[in-house]
């Protein structure tokens, strides 16, 4: 209310500036013409409002058109004229008249409404200006006319993109402008030999863009005659019952078609007979026998032999039709020649795909089974070498999850925040690593389902914690700008540098484990203790301390994978259970005890879960599942593991 | 210590009088209950706590199942609340079924026509599968319409995947903590697969509305609940009567030895993987029936049950009892479950530390997780230990040798005291 | 039940005689019981509702209360443990005898509490768009039906962004599966081949999303514009969006709506590359009406500066007010009074416009659809006019013959074409 009357007085005191703007411009008057279509904002609608402004051969249309698709133009909501503004703050415009782009004044924005364009019409307003921004000065105006054709090309768009190939001057434009040319030409070129010719071109490419031009060509209809036409644009002969034609539509297209009587549906039949029913008979039947299929099937026949209803075929009938008839594909999407042409391109195209498809799934699954491996490396310690269960593992990636998050609330540069992170997110889970071990572990390493009980306490009361301290919403991990994005090698195979970070980094968590353990007096150490207690104990060998360190690394490496996995996904007090189970089952297939076998783990079940989601691809659950089952039944054969320790080591 | 060393054997009461013990306490309480009950006695317990109560004692049974499993046999399984809702959702098709197969008929009967067979299916399946977007029945609903096969399902199902999983388990000689990984993998497929709408048990949804007993509308929870609190007690007492027995023969002698050293009973030529799938089997039949049990008085099964979680507390609440005695399984799943749901309730008084409110709801998961870790250190033998206590029984001097790897488990020498 | 008849007809005599309603059978306080999830994995979406409830129940007290009587709330963990809601409800209905329940986020939890509703006569709101197919008549449901919702935006990327092919993309739950269901039948209606639907559903929680995004970037390549449809839910979008930013999928290309995807959720993610992707929902935080500003003023106060308000949040906002108005009409608590006065109650919506309470317990509500900002707030681009929540969709076969009507047919599932109420209690 008061804001209210705050606007009204200053609207007062500023004069209304909006007298100020040339009511009776052309530009404007054009927009008031069609103000009703603009204000309506509706893609359905705006066609003739937009074609209006890019036919006026007004030198401003473009500049509304341009204001107008970056949600700069404003209507004064008591006269309805169109200016553009700025927004100086939230409730402060400079507003601008668009007859000849004077600043009329700063006002407040309560008389004004914006107009706010959906993605829609922001392209088919795109589409209209490219004719404006095709020989730009502005290599970025040029180009986002070129995105403006990829997304909504149409006719005219081929003869304006031929005129401007001459004078571009960036070779980068130019390569695009040629190649859109060239697709354009796929689809609106005036003779066949021209179209088949571009469609020659793209041998071999995998650009989504060319399949797109190419697969409307083969656009077909299905048709239905007693003997196959000779025409030369038939396509594919269909039989009834196939993948591509079902048997009931095959039947619905002969009955179009009027080549056979209709069937009629259950429903259809009962409402009939209920219609037909006369002193508790339907035909002479009493209506408590109508009680099953065949009685009702009966029944209806007998209605149709009074002529009541209208007889519908029988199975029998739709058999014989549906063989006494050739169903087959006819072209419409182009000349035939040019289909053949297009058929020809798309197979060969559709081979080049399906490798690449599968070389796509091949990085995919290497990415999966790094990230396994990422959160199973902390365990292939704890678990593969200490022998130590530790069910809090997964609490510890989110530790480190979470120290990132903190560090980035402090440091807002991503770049310093992660390089920050990783060494904190180390030593904070080092510390809660020792602590544990110093607290709970030691006093229950003879009894390993003890441990299990008790760090999954920890894990409980861990997670918990969590939630109280940084609530139960996701917390953002952001990556640093220059992991955004991915590493496009064609149109099929690409994948985001954060996950070719992620799989750096578990390389060189193989290289530091390798290192550690059989390169350093630590490594020796623990392969002693681990080997031998005692026997290490009587070299001098604190093995206290030795578990300790131990515990501590391998928790320690659990934190930075939390603060990868957190960049990678989310950030969440649960995070660390969604990995735990599958860190087992990494760990134990491969072997416990070896690196080797982690690695070998975390690659077949990033790769199995992959090849089983390329199998049923609309149930990413299902192949969780069926990975799991799999598993399993690999350990009843293997219970060893991939890589079985033999010998003394094994006993350990 | 086996039985040809004792003379002549006493009755079964008088050596093991805990039993006798458990089942007056037992009985006690059931009549205590149903006197202090609204649905037939003085209306001081409400519907709802009585729920609790037979819940409770379901939970209870489960946890005599887990303890036999563990606390004599010494397979962790962290699977067995899978079998608990294996056994719920095979009744709960029957309930589903019929339940639904009444209001169908009742609607169609209005109809001018007399239903097919195949309508009243397709009612039946709409009404069922229409919240998963789905109106034909799976195959695996081939049964539901008849109550004994499904209660046969109730025993078979869990039983038959409890054998073949444990078959195969046991076979290769997955033991130890690798056996408790894997069957925590196989409750993750299972509870995963159930999540899916595919599986034909309407997913995430579960079956819901299974307290509303077909037939029965008219009859008050009040009472019907009583009734069902009536057979999870027989049902314990039946469980404990066979536990007690299975743990008091040679067989019982012989599976302790398994938990005490595997390697020592297989040179002493006794088939021990026969034993463990025996054990293992009948613990799941036990489990199955608990949760046919338990899930029509909580009125819904859905895959959340089945989680690796639930499981993993079924463990907690065996440690947090006393493993090794089966009094001890009982008190830990009475307790734990009673004193979470008087915590997750919001009843108990928030502490002010001045700085910071301690809010129970908040607090009370951490505290719960730091107890186990609590009594896995300092009090390995659970509130059971308690008793010991009482009664003075006293571990035997084993003058600094190994307590061998089930160190809360009640040991044969102090039993025999 | 003569307690009850008692006191419907008194709520009958008060409304003819239009006296000030003092009725005496009200029993101070007045309690509203609040059954969300406090912990466990819906904590996350569900304890933001629980601090809604207290505010709202703190607001009425500060306006003199109801009925002449304080307002309390009793707030009970059922911990995101479906049977636990059965259990609590029947507590707060026994127990602590409350006069209505405020509560559930998940579908689910709402089927595990209905049949001690309808056992015990209880009263529950319940907040959260949701699949439809159910109508209780001891439940009204504030939050959007799939005719409130999903179809609207789906409507919106047939006409305005002239996407002709769809990629309906959830989490493997009923509200994805369901509301795929319908909009699968609702999109073959208006033309769109069933080859052109890709359906898939993921875990709860799911994070590894490169292969879906490839496989939905696969679907343009013949010609067709693609559009996704998100019902995945909760922290999965993270995920989803960080892989969708990634990829290089702008909103031109690729529009993707989702339908639980809301303030909350943009909180914990970097928008900026997000900006243009759409969500559908009846409330944006960035409404602006001054009921608005004055709320999310009131809740930030209360709650903190960085926290936001969303669309369930002001559906407990109507069906608390809503209650309170239908419970000063009728002059009692009583659910049979209330329910009844419930029927063509009116109150302003947050964003502008009146919402009507319909006699199939659904509300009329306007759907908006908003783009996401880079600020992680949206901006509102289009709102239709109020559309009636219907219960039953019109767009499968076995539910387009039923309707709901609980004022004069008294049923919540009755077939049009026999005529005959299917079921009066629910069947779960």
């Amino acid at each position: 209310m008061l804001r209210f009357v705050a606007t009204l007085i200053a609207c007062l005191t500023l004069a209304i500036p909006a007298t100020a703007q040339q009511a009776d411009a052309p530009i404007q008057q054009l927009l008031q013409s069609q103000s009703d279509l603009i204000v309506k904002s509706s893609r359905r609608t705006i066609g003739p409002a937009i074609d209006a402004l890019a036919n006026s051969g007004l030198p401003q249309a473009q500049v509304v058109m341009d204001k107008w698709q970056t949600r700069q133009m404003w209507v004064n909501t008591e006269t309805g004229l169109f200016i553009y503004a700025e927004e100086v703050d939230r409730d402060t415009l400079r507003i601008f008249d668009f007859a000849d782009g004077t600043e009329i004044g700063e006002v407040p924005d309560d008389g004004y409404d914006q107009l706010k364009p959906n993605s829609g019409i922001r392209g088919l307003i795109g589409t209209a200006l490219v004719q404006f921004q095709l020989s730009d000065p502005e290599p970025d105006t040029r180009r986002r006319a070129l995105d403006a054709i990829e997304r909504g090309a149409e006719e005219s768009h081929l003869a304006a993109l031929r005129a401007s190939l001459g004078n571009e001057t960036d070779t980068q434009i130019l390569a695009r402008k040629q190649r859109l040319e060239r697709l354009l030409t796929i689809a609106y070129g005036e003779t066949d030999a021209e179209r088949i010719e571009a469609i020659q071109s793209f041998e071999g490419d995998l650009g989504v863009d060319v399949r797109a031009a190419l697969n409307p060509l083969l656009s077909a209809r299905i048709e239905a005659a007693d003997v196959l036409p000779t025409d030369p644009d038939i396509g594919q002969v269909l039989s009834p019952g196939s993948e591509q034609l079902s048997r009931d539509d095959a039947y619905a297209l002969l009955v179009s078609a009027d080549l056979a009587k209709p069937r009629i549906s259950v429903e259809d039949q009962r409402n009939a007979l209920i219609e037909n029913i006369t002193d508790g008979q339907v035909a002479g039947i009493q209506v408590a026998t109508l009680n099953s299929q065949e009685a009702r099937d009966m029944a209806y026949v007998a209605l149709a032999d009074q002529g009541t209803v209208t007889a519908v075929a029988t199975e029998a009938e739709v058999d014989q039709r549906l063989a006494n008839h050739v169903f087959y594909e006819r072209y419409v999407g182009a000349p035939p020649e040019v289909v053949f042409a297009a058929q020809a391109a798309l197979n060969a195209i559709e081979n080049k795909v399906a490798i690449n498809q599968m070389f796509d799934l091949s990085l995919d699954a290497l990415s999966l089974a790094s990230i396994y491996f990422l959160a199973a490396i902390g365990l292939a310690i704890t678990f593969g070498v200490m022998g130590v269960i530790n069910m809090a593992h997964g609490e510890f990636i989110m530790m480190g999850a979470y120290t990132g998050y903190v560090v980035q609330l402090f440091i807002p540069d991503y770049t310093l925040s992660i390089i920050v992170a990783i060494p904190l997110a180390f030593a904070v889970t080092f510390g809660a690593g020792v602590a544990m071990e110093r607290l709970v572990i030691r006093w229950l390493y003879h009894r390993p389902l003890e441990t299990l009980l008790a760090t999954f306490g920890i894990s409980i009361a861990l997670q918990q914690i969590a939630k109280n301290i940084f609530g139960t919403q996701a917390r953002p991990l952001t990556a640093p700008g220059w992991l955004d994005g991915s590493l496009v090698i064609n149109d099929i195979v690409s994948i985001s540098y954060i996950r070719i970070a992620i799989f750096v980094l578990a390389l060189l968590f193989l290289a530091l484990f390798l290192f550690v353990m059989n390169r350093t007096r630590l490594g020796l150490e623990v392969r002693a203790v681990t080997q031998n207690p005692r026997m290490a104990a009587s070299m001098g060998i604190n093995p206290d301390k030795i578990n300790m360190l131990t515990f501590g690394f391998g928790s320690g490496i659990a934190g930075i994978a939390g603060v990868a996995i957190g960049l990678y996904a989310k950030v969440t007090s649960e995070m660390g259970s969604d990995y735990i189970v599958q860190s087992f089952m990494t760990v134990v297939v491969g072997g416990v005890g070896n690196i080797w076998g982690t690695l070998l783990g975390a690659t077949m079940v990033g790769f199995l879960q992959k090849g089983i989601e390329w199998f049923n691809p609309s149930n990413t659950l299902a192949a969780q599942t069926y990975m799991i089952l799999f598993i399993i039944l690999f350990i009843q054969f293997r219970p060893k593991g991939i890589i079985a320790l033999k010998g003394r080591a094994a006993e350990a | 210590m086996t039985d040809a060393a004792l003379p002549r054997r006493q009755p079964f009461a008088l050596r093991f009088p805990s039993v006798m013990i458990f089942l007056a306490i037992l009985a006690l309480f059931t009549v205590g209950v149903t006197v202090l009950s609204e649905g037939f006695g003085m209306g001081v317990i409400s519907t709802s706590f009585i729920k609790t109560l037979g819940k409770t004692l379901c939970l209870c049974l489960v946890a005599l199942a887990m303890d036999l499993v563990w606390g004599y046999c010494g397979i962790l399984s962290l699977g067995h609340m899978a079998f608990f809702g294996l056994g719920g959702y095979a009744i709960g098709m029957w309930l589903m079924y019929a339940r639904t197969e009444i209001i169908v008929l009742e609607s169609l009967s209005a109809a001018a026509l007399p239903p097919t067979p195949q309508e009243v299916s397709d009612g039946i399946a709409t009404q069922i599968f229409g919240v998963v977007g789905s109106s034909e029945f799976p195959p695996i609903w081939a049964f539901a319409y008849s109550l004994p096969l499904q209660l046969a399902a109730v025993v078979l199902v869990p039983g038959v995947l409890a054998l073949i999983f444990g078959w195969l388990a046991f076979r290769s000689r997955v033991t130890g903590v690798y056996l408790s990984i894997l069957t925590q993998a196989m409750t993750l497929a299972l509870s995963l697969h159930l999540f899916q709408n595919d599986s034909g048990l309407r997913g995430n949804n579960g079956l819901s509305g299974l307290q509303n007993l077909p037939g029965l509308g008219e009859t008050p929870q009040s009472i019907v609940s009583l009734w069902f609190f009536w057979a999870s007690a027989l049902a314990l007492a039946l469980g404990y009567l066979l536990c007690a027995w299975i743990v008091s023969g040679k067989f019982g002698s012989v599976i302790r030895a398994i938990r005490d050293d595997e390697a020592r009973v297989r040179f002493l030529g006794y088939p021990v993987e026969a034993f463990k799938l025996v054990i293992f089997t009948l613990t799941a039949v036990i489990a199955g029936i608990a949760g046919a049990l338990y899930y029509p008085q909580a009125g819904i099964v859905n895959p959340a049950e089945i989680a690796p979680i639930a499981s993993i507390y079924l463990a907690v609440w065996v440690a947090i009892g006393g493993r090794g005695r089966l009094y001890g399984a009982v008190i830990g799943a009475a307790f734990v479950s009673l004193v979470s749901t008087w915590f997750t309730g919001g009843q108990a008084p928030d502490i002010n530390l001045g700085f910071y409110t301690i809010s129970w709801v908040d607090w009370w998961t951490v505290l719960l997780g730091l107890s186990f870790v609590g009594v896995t250190l300092f009090a390995p033998k659970g509130i059971g230990g308690l008793v010991d206590v009482l009664i003075d029984r006293k571990s035997p001097n084993r003058h600094g040798a190994d307590l061998g790897p089930d160190h809360g488990a009640l040991r044969e020498q102090e039993a025999d005291k | 039940m003569s307690m009850k008849f008692l006191s419907t007809t008194a709520a009958a005599a008060l409304l003819v005689s239009t006296l000030p309603a003092l009725a005496q059978d009200v029993s101070c306080p007045i309690k509203v019981g609040v059954l969300h999830s406090l912990s466990g994995t819906m904590a996350i979406s569900e304890t933001t509702l629980k601090d809604t409830m207290e505010m709202l129940v703190d607001i009425q007290n500060e306006k003199g209360g109801l009925l002449g009587c304080e307002l309390e709330a009793v707030v009970v963990d059922p911990a995101s443990d479906w049977p636990l809601f059965a259990e609590k409800a029947r507590e707060l209905l026994t127990v602590q005898e409350v006069d209505v329940i405020f509560g559930s986020w998940t579908s689910v939890s709402r089927k595990s509490a209905l049949p001690v509703l309808e056992e015990l006569n209880g009263l529950m709101f319940y907040p959260v768009q949701y699949e439809g197919e159910e109508s209780s008549k001891n439940v009204f449901y504030t939050g959007a039906a799939p005719n409130q919702q999903a179809i609207p935006a789906t409507d919106y990327f047939l006409e305005e962004l002239g996407v002709e092919k769809f990629a309906l993309l959830g989490t493997d739950y009923v509200y994805p599966r369901t509301t795929n269901n319908i909009l699968e039948a609702y999109l073959q209606d208006k033309g769109i081949a069933e080859e052109d639907i890709f359906v898939n559903y993921t875990p709860f929680g799911h994070s590894d999303w490169s292969k879906i995004v490839a496989d939905v970037v696969a679907l343009g390549a013949d010609g067709k514009k693609v559009g996704v449809i998100s019902t995945i839910n909760g922290d999965a979008n993270i995920g989803f969006y960080k892989e969708l930013a990634a990829a290089g999928i702008s909103a031109d290309d690729i529009p993707v709506v989702a339908f639980s995807v809301g303030e909350e959720e943009l909180s914990g993610l970097d928008t900026t590359n997000l900006v243009g992707h759409l969500a559908a929902w009846n409330y944006f935080q960035t409404a602006d009406t001054g009921a608005n500003e004055e709320w999310v003023a009131a809740w930030k106060a209360r709650m903190g500066e960085e926290r936001v308000t969303n669309d369930p949040m002001e559906a407990h906002y109507i069906g608390f007010n809503m209650w309170v108005n239908a419970a000063t009409a009728a002059g009692t608590t009583d659910v049979d009074a209330v329910r009844t006065a419930m029927y063509g109650q009116e109150f302003p919506n947050l964003t502008g416009g009146t919402a009507v309470m319909l006699p199939n317990h659904h509300l009329s509500k306007p759907v908006l659809i908003g783009e996401i900002q880079a600020d992680g707030q949206f901006d509102i681009i289009s709102a239709t006019d109020p559309v009636p929540g219907d219960a039953w969709t019109d767009f499968l076969p076995e539910s387009a013959v039923l309707t709901s009507d609980w004022k004069d047919l008294g049923c919540g599932m009755y077939n049009t074409t026999t005529s005959t109420c299917v079921q009066i209690k629910s069947n779960y």
